[in-house]
């Protein structure tokens, strides 16, 4: 490694060895929120990062405990902003399948629809902010583009821009229109071509190879030492994906491929994410075209009331696997609920994968980790 | 019409730096508008028409703003490296030639004092961040030393190759040498040196390098050392800064345009004259602002095993060639 050549090199010419302490954050561009990270630095090299969450903690899971089964799922969107459906979808699951609710399949096609949507705008977000912490801030505007025009169709039906609430218990909270329909058409259209631009612009660009290929190198061991999912293990070769693994809503019918990676270096987890948009296009676009009639929320009680028990239930988040944990004592409060967010795992990672490491590659790292802050703070 | 000596230099003092003062600010505009049009959105609009009033805003700003020193820096360094960095910029304007009979002085040095005065450049921001008692300037101080060690040599060994080409150190003698249509410009002078246009690029990387502009914008690197060494600065210090940035892009597009591209001279060999000049020199200024909103930053590493290991052994193999050129024809 190139720590340990100039390390030696300096022990041979007998310079006094000496590290300082880097506090990268709280308010840092590269963090992308109220991360703070401790570096212990020698030089430029990181002989240790210690990651310091929690400066936007808001008590979500506290929250949770506060206030009955349907007054917390507006918070389920306030977790990750950036893939709010899909923490939604995954709270509205697991009581579903705790009440045992039936969905109509009408609602479960449109989940996936607005969800997968939601993952490219949260991928799309990460490009840019990732291409931007590597140096190059055009890319941000071109995604920020394309995103406009998913946050326009999503709110066309959910009312909102990122903190959607548009699942309830046992379906939707309303029915999608012609227009959203068709727009979304247009859009899987528009998109794949863009997808192709990117491509060549930006993935082919020898800088951003140099940038990315071998650096923060994290293998599929250390991905389950640390419980690092989605595109960060599925970039280690590992073919983890919630929606295969442990299947949910309509996603056995729906024909997508897990992209994966063996390299485990940041490149690979940049080319995972890439990959991704373009599955998440096929599948809204056989959601759209196999869409049943009918009505898009089943037969609900007035007020939800959990058996007394242990449940659990995980998703695909656009960060990777978002799970909660609830346990009921039977009345209409949880007792306890735990949220595990993809982010905060796929941090933990962070001080071990970036030992040794010159800062624009640690923060190469960070960057295609793709970490939300309030995700971490929960 | 010739003025009297002091009056003539005064006159070319307050022409020079007015020609700095306002490309500087009007860079910026270009700079900010240009990086609009690249990433699909209009730019500055507000201040004035098509907000060409934007830089007199910002200056009024910047003016505007308390000049910070933090109590635990070297109060005079760092005051000092903002003046330091803009005042060579100004004196290397001194010698070019804008035009046949427009220039500040007509030195036989010319070449060698713009180069002499451009590595102060580095020194001053180096003491900039040094001063500023931040470890990020530190960091962003050491990067730019060991950057601009890299990338002097090669650009030298480029200069030297011209010089060999040319016979004169004097700029304005080197463009006369080109005169008469665009095939006797030295980039094209493929007789010399198969590799003129080699050459050229290679000059131009490392004036990329040189002045600190992406994407080798390791000094300044907004995300990862935030402001590198102008993070402590505030107001005016840091606006003086920023001036210096474009003031040194235009001293080294200019040379561009003098040493490969024939300065004044017009590609058809008649009607030269200052507007040839200033035509390279904005055509060349405005690949500078392409090429910052195109491409990432590189690596630290990759950027300075691009000198050592590629640029250099290059420049190197190209000297060598010309002297047999040289010798041989």
């Amino acid at each position: 490694m190139l720590l340990e050549k100039v390390q030696t090199a300096d022990a041979a010419a007998g310079a006094p060895h000496e590290t300082f302490v880097l506090n990268l954050g709280p308010q840092h561009p590269a963090t992308h929120g109220v991360l703070r990270v401790k570096l212990t630095m020698d030089g430029e090299f990181i002989l240790r990062a210690e990651p310091v969450p929690g400066y936007i903690h808001r008590m979500h899971e506290k929250m949770g405990e506060n206030r009955n089964w349907s007054q917390f799922l507006p918070n389920t969107s306030r977790i990750d902003y950036l893939s709010a459906m899909t923490y939604t979808h995954a709270f509205v699951l697991l009581v579903e399948r705790a009440a045992g609710l039936e969905v109509p399949p009408r609602a479960e096609y449109l989940r996936v629809i607005t969800s997968e949507l939601n993952r490219i705008s949260s991928h799309l977000v990460w490009f840019g902010a990732f291409l931007l912490d590597l140096g190059g801030f055009t890319p941000l505007l071109y995604a920020f583009d394309d995103r406009e025009k998913i946050l326009d169709l999503l709110e066309s039906v959910t009312g909102s821009r990122l903190t959607y609430c548009y699942y309830r218990f046992g379906g939707l909270c309303n029915d999608v229109d012609e227009a959203f329909l068709s727009g979304t058409r247009d859009f899987v259209a528009y998109m794949r071509p863009r997808l192709d631009m990117y491509r060549q612009l930006v993935t082919d660009n020898i800088i951003l190879r140099k940038r990315l290929e071998g650096i923060g190198k994290v293998d599929g061991e250390m991905c389950r030492r640390y419980g690092a999912t989605g595109p960060v293990i599925r970039g280690a070769g590992v073919p983890n994906d919630v929606r295969r693994v442990e299947p949910y809503s309509i996603y056995p019918e729906l024909d997508f491929r897990v992209p994966v990676y063996p390299e485990g270096d940041c490149m690979a987890r940049y080319l995972v994410r890439m990959d991704e948009m373009e599955q998440s296009l096929r599948m809204v676009e056989q959601a759209i075209a196999k869409l049943p009639e009918g009505p898009v929320l089943g037969k609900v009680p007035r007020m939800i009331k959990l058996p007394a028990g242990d449940y659990y239930c995980a998703v695909e988040a656009a960060r990777g696997r978002f799970a909660i944990r609830a346990v009921s004592d039977g009345k209409e409060i949880p007792y306890r609920l735990k949220l595990r967010t993809p982010s905060f795992c796929n941090l933990s990672l962070f001080e071990e994968a970036s030992r040794g490491m010159m800062l624009p590659d640690a923060l190469a790292l960070m960057g295609s980790l793709d970490l939300v802050i309030p995700d971490i703070d929960r | 019409m010739t003025l009297p000596e002091p009056f003539r230099l005064l006159a070319y003092l307050a022409g020079v730096m007015a020609f700095v003062g306002l490309n500087a600010a009007y860079l910026v505009w270009v700079e900010r508008k240009g990086a609009a049009r690249f990433q699909r959105r209009p730019g500055p609009t507000e201040v004035g028409p098509a907000g060409l009033l934007q830089p007199l805003a910002d200056a009024a700003k910047l003016l505007s703003k308390q000049l910070l020193v933090p109590p635990d820096a070297d109060r005079t360094l760092f005051r000092l490296a903002p003046v330091m960095v803009m005042a060579p910029a100004l004196m290397c304007l001194a010698t070019i030639p804008f035009g046949q009979a427009l220039g500040a002085r007509s030195l036989d040095l010319g070449l060698v004092m713009v180069f002499a005065f451009g590595s102060i450049n580095v020194m001053a921001i180096m003491l900039g961040g040094w001063a500023s008692r931040n470890k990020y300037a530190i960091i962003s101080a050491a990067r730019i030393v060991s950057q601009n060690v890299a990338y002097e040599i090669p650009m030298m060994l480029v200069v030297i190759t011209l010089l060999m080409v040319t016979g004169t150190t004097n700029l304005q003698e080197i463009v006369e040498g080109q005169a008469g249509g665009f095939w006797r410009w030295n980039v094209f002078d493929l007789v010399a040196n198969p590799l003129m246009p080699v050459t050229f690029v290679i000059y131009f990387i490392c004036m990329l390098a040189e002045t600190n502009r992406a994407p080798f914008d390791m000094a300044e690197a907004e995300s990862e050392l935030v402001a590198g060494a102008f993070t402590e600065y505030a107001g005016m210090g840091f606006g003086v800064f920023f001036m210096a940035e474009y003031a040194n892009i235009l001293v080294g597009c200019s040379l561009g345009a003098i040493l490969f591209l024939g300065g004044w001279q017009s590609p058809f060999g008649v009607f030269s004259g200052v507007g040839w000049f200033l035509l390279k020199l904005y055509a060349l200024v405005f690949t500078v602002v392409w090429v910052r909103w195109t491409f990432p930053r590189t690596q630290f590493y990759g950027l300075l095993n691009l000198s050592w290991k590629i640029l250099i052994p290059v420049s190197l193999g190209i000297l060598v060639l010309t002297s047999v050129m040289l010798k041989l024809f």
